[in-house]
């Protein structure tokens, strides 16, 4: 019943406008507005753009201050800080070209509207117009290149060699993250070696195993470097920490890694957005599929003196599941079981 | 001397050709090889492809704007794609974003744009009586509609078409355990696109032959209109690299069925271990967006001329720095192909790589500034006649401003660290590439649609048509960058997984009713089309009192475009209110000879060398005559 009468309302709606169509077609044919060249509807739009100009101005500018705590994300890294400046010096330089374009755009139609008594300057071209803004443009652009080379080149650099390792491996649809223990070398890994209780693919022969350790959370020092080692172990995924600023692909076959310094513990964190349930977090940015969503890590960032004090009670994998060592050589089984025995102190 | 006379010949024998030859159903509307007619297939096509793509981005805006809507009223359409509770099947919601990036990427933006306009304005505008090959022409609508179909087909199938986005990434893309859409559906994304590529290509090498080759006596390349120019240069563009997306398609076509490991590496998937070592992931990046990123321009080339067009016309004035815009047109071929890799900033590639991409992509932004500075150049002390073309001419050139100078922020490598695969992206792309190309479309809709089917579309409800759609536009796109910089990533189902995607539902249900009422305009604009198809005011032969070739064609142009001799050109197209010209216009036809009181300096010597042409052009005339 409600869709007869949905369907009689919106019958009765397209059949009012079609007769103000037709009426408002019969009137301009009866006035021969059809046959000038420009009708009254020229001034209308005129005017209009200028309106578009005002009101989207005000509503820009009101939403972009009214919001800008909920859209500007506290950083929480070193190299953060610049590639935040360098957004905000981009913005600026072209919030003006986009303000000043704009206006001339919407004001243009408004004061060269079309009059029949006036003729439009024949102005076909003025090669000085065109190599200054040919030029200008380029020095502003080599501006912004120049500053953001240099930022992208310092960040890309080979990490620090005392940095933190900590490896994370995406896969469909969930993160893992594997610490390096002791020895702050990652054993080896072969996807051939992924079972259900070693979902890392760790290669256990390779000594620089057996102390590895893994994580449900990324707990990471504040003011220390860190590198992110990361893999994937299915299809493309991507790191991304927003409060960090970090971004990059994890892609089967090619380890990748990205190295920052945190600069704000979580509990700074909490006290500064008011937050106390705030958690660093990471999502995935690179479509993977059903899940790609869902894929949510925390990261916790501690002071280093705590951080020093958790990595030494983590437990390492064969700890964790004496069975893994199962199989061993004798010389790594020996040492599987030092670490088992020490465990037990 | 030799274009006069091929081009007298061509007249004599379509004049003959008349007489013996009548069109049937078939040949006139379906197989037909008149360019005119490819170009209204191309077109109609086009506009099917855009309501498909259009309602595809409204079901996933609801999705996103009103996640805890019931959709079961959806259910009679979608199917099982609806769970129990009424909610959109996040596997599906993907094959969503999937399809509608390449419908309009590649159906919408690139065959109903280029293969509209390319086809419809080349001959009309060089002045040639039709493509080089009509019947390559012909087939290159029907491998495009054949891709149509299959992927048309592709959308119905039971595990739903391909779903890793519409740049396909493998092993997302190669593996059916990873996503359903991944078997069957990317299958038949693949043969389309081999149709589609085919298509393309044989649609580019005659747009490239007939402007090369079929320019009218006194046609020169500094004499051809900007929308030529700029469909000559997408189709090299398109020519160069089309084959790289099927040399990248095909050896996914082989890691998927025949084992190989181009880009498969190390992979354990549904508890399994895949042979496949070796392989790269990036490579397919490289060679994908080695098309993906000219194509970007290949939609939006057309789109920039048909707008020098319009705004040339309708300001009454010249465009400001013809060559200039020509100089920045190729410029920016050019460099299309060498910016590619920056949409890998953060993909693992060598950052070093990232740094030259970083340089090569800024400085592809000049020559796009130049054009912008033109445009307004040529707005400034005009004579502005806001035809329904013009208001969505200046849409453009708003949205290619708003979404250019966000690709600043995007092309430097630092920033886009945060940025990429944002929602900020999302706002970018669309309003540069996407609303920019559709409105240059809709502009040339509106303004050949006389030339087309010999009637006028109704003014009025262009306006409307007009402000729904530029206010509709920003309205969804504009607050994608609030959301974008707020770190939002896209192709998400829904943002209650994360604290810090947690707020924002006001704004995306904002977006998304935006989405939908601007989705609901452009039914206004079909409405206005097809009744003024038939119902629509008769045109005059040149309404918009323009100055290029088309408009000297009778008003339903019949086979062949020019019943006698095809014209010649004796000036450039924009000469718009010349001082001391009668009219605010003198089309190309006018040879310079006739307007002694409005020539420049320089125009007035090539009056001598003009009659002298003339006289000659009469003697072969009259020497044709007799051997006939």
């Amino acid at each position: 019943m409600y869709g007869f009468l949905i369907g009689v309302g919106v019958l009765l709606v397209l059949s009012i406008i079609w007769m103000v169509y037709r009426i408002q077609t019969l009137v301009s044919v009866v006035k021969g507005s059809d046959k000038k060249i420009a009708s009254g509807s020229n001034k209308v739009n005129a005017i209009l753009f200028v309106l578009f100009l005002i009101g989207t101005t005000i509503l820009m500018f009101w939403y972009s201050i009214k919001e800008f705590d909920n859209y500007e994300l506290p950083v929480a890294s070193e190299h953060g800080v610049i590639t935040d400046q360098l957004f905000w010096i981009t913005m600026a330089v072209t919030g003006v070209v986009f303000l000043i374009t704009h206006v001339l755009l919407f004001v243009f139609p408004y004061k060269y509207q079309y009059k029949d008594d006036r003729k439009a300057s024949f102005y076909p071209d003025n090669n000085k117009l065109e190599i200054i803004w040919t030029a200008v443009p380029a020095v502003v652009l080599a501006g912004l290149v120049i500053s953001g080379w240099m930022a992208w080149s310092d960040i890309t650099a080979p990490a620090p060699e005392k940095a933190h390792v900590v490896e994370i491996m995406g896969y469909q649809f969930a993160w893992e993250v594997r610490y390096p223990g002791k020895d702050n070398v990652l054993g080896d890994y072969d996807y051939r070696l992924i079972t259900a209780s070693n979902s890392h693919g760790v290669d256990f022969t390779d000594k620089n195993a057996l102390d590895d350790f893994p994580s449900p959370v990324v707990v990471i020092p504040k003011g220390e470097p860190v590198l992110f080692k990361i893999r994937a172990r299915d299809v493309l995924h991507s790191v991304f920490a927003p409060h960090m600023r970090l971004k990059m692909d994890a892609v089967p076959g090619m380890p990748t890694r990205f190295w920052f310094v945190p600069t704000k513990t979580t509990a700074e964190m909490r006290e500064e957005t008011g937050n106390p349930e705030f958690e660093y977090e990471i999502a995935c940015t690179e479509i993977c599929g059903r899940g790609h969503f869902g894929m949510r890590k925390v990261i916790e960032v501690v002071e280093p003196a705590a951080y020093q004090k958790w990595y030494s009670e983590q437990k390492s994998f064969i700890q964790q599941n004496p069975a893994l060592t199962a199989g061993l050589k004798s010389d790594v089984k020996e040492l599987a079981e030092i670490q088992l025995v020490e465990s037990k102190k | 001397m030799a274009t006069a006379s091929v081009a007298h010949h061509d007249a004599a024998h379509d004049d003959h050709h008349d007489h013996e030859h009548h069109d049937n159903f078939i040949t006139k509307y379906i197989f037909t090889q008149d360019h005119k007619m490819i170009g209204k297939q191309f077109l109609v096509t086009g506009m099917f492809w855009a309501l498909i793509g259009g309602f595809l981005s409204v079901l996933f805006r609801l999705q996103l704007g009103f996640p805890d809507l019931s959709l079961e009223f959806l259910r009679p359409l979608l199917g099982g794609w609806i769970d129990e509770t009424g909610k959109l099947d996040p596997t599906f919601y993907l094959a969503l974003v999937t399809m509608h990036g390449t419908i309009m990427v590649f159906f919408v933006l690139t065959a109903g744009l280029s293969g509209t306009f390319s086809n419809f304005l080349i001959p009309l505008q060089i002045g040639a009586r039709d493509m080089a090959s009509g019947f390559m022409n012909m087939l290159s609508y029907w491998f495009f509609f054949i891709s149509g179909v299959i992927m048309f087909i592709s959308l119905f199938i039971k595990t739903g078409p391909a779903g890793g986005g519409w740049v396909v990434y493998p092993p997302l893309s190669a593996l059916e355990q990873a996503v359903p859409g991944s078997g069957l559906g990317m299958t038949l994304w693949l043969v389309a696109m081999v149709f589609f590529i085919a298509s393309s290509l044989m649609g580019g090498i005659n747009y490239i032959t007939t402007i090369i080759n079929l320019r009218t006596k006194g046609m020169s390349f500094s004499r051809l209109p900007l929308t030529i120019w700029s469909f000559f240069l997408t189709a090299v563009i398109g020519l160069l690299s089309f084959p790289v997306l099927f040399g990248a398609a095909l050896l996914l076509v082989f890691d998927r069925s025949f084992g190989t490991s181009f880009y498969l590496a190390d992979i354990y998937v549904a508890g399994e271990a895949l042979p496949n070592t070796g392989g790269s992931p990036v490579l397919f990046q490289h060679l994908f967006w080695f098309l993906g990123h000219p194509e970007v321009y290949i939609v939006l080339l057309p789109a920039l001329g048909i707008t020098s067009e319009v705004i040339a016309t309708n300001s009454r004035k010249p465009i400001f720095g013809y060559k200039a815009m020509i100089v920045s047109m190729l410029g920016i071929t050019i460099l299309s192909f060498v910016v590619w890799a920056h949409h890998m900033f953060v993909s693992g590639m060598n950052p070093f790589l990232g740094s030259i991409f970083m340089f090569l992509t800024l400085i592809i932004a000049v020559p796009s500034a130049v054009k912008v500075f033109n445009y307004l150049t040529t707005l400034w002390r005009g004579n502005l006649i806001f035809t329904p073309a013009m208001l969505f001419s200046i849409g453009l050139v708003s949205f290619f401003i708003s979404g250019g100078l966000t690709g600043i922020f995007l092309g430097n490598s630092a920033i886009d660290i945060q940025l990429h695969d944002t929602y900020f992206v999302v706002a970018h792309f669309h309003l540069v590439m996407g609303s920019a190309s559709f409105f240059g479309m809709v502009a040339g809709v509106y303004h050949w649609f006389p030339k087309m089917f010999g009637r006028m579309m109704d003014a009025k409800l262009g306006y409307i048509h007009f402000w729904l759609t530029f206010t509709g536009v920003y309205l969804v796109f504009f607050p994608m960058h609030y959301i974008g910089i707020a770190g939002f990533p896209r192709r998400y189902y829904n943002w209650t997984n994360f604290a810090f995607t947690e707020h924002y539902t006001d704004l995306n249900m904002f977006v998304s009713t935006a989405a939908i009422v601007t989705f609901a305009a452009q039914f206004i604009f079909l409405f206005n089309f097809f009744y003024s198809m038939y119902r629509g005011r008769k045109t005059t032969a040149n309404p918009w009192r323009s100055n290029t070739l088309e408009w000297t064609t009778p008003i339903e142009p019949g086979h062949g475009n020019w019943p006698g001799e095809i014209p010649t050109v004796y000036r450039w197209p924009y000469d718009y209110s010349k001082p001391g010209a009668a009219e605010d216009f003198i089309p190309q036809t006018v040879p310079l000879s006739q307007t002694p009181e409005s020539n420049l300096p320089h125009e007035q010597e090539m009056v001598k060398l003009e009659v002298e042409i003339m006289r000659e052009e009469a003697e072969v005339l009259v020497a044709n005559e007799s051997k006939h």
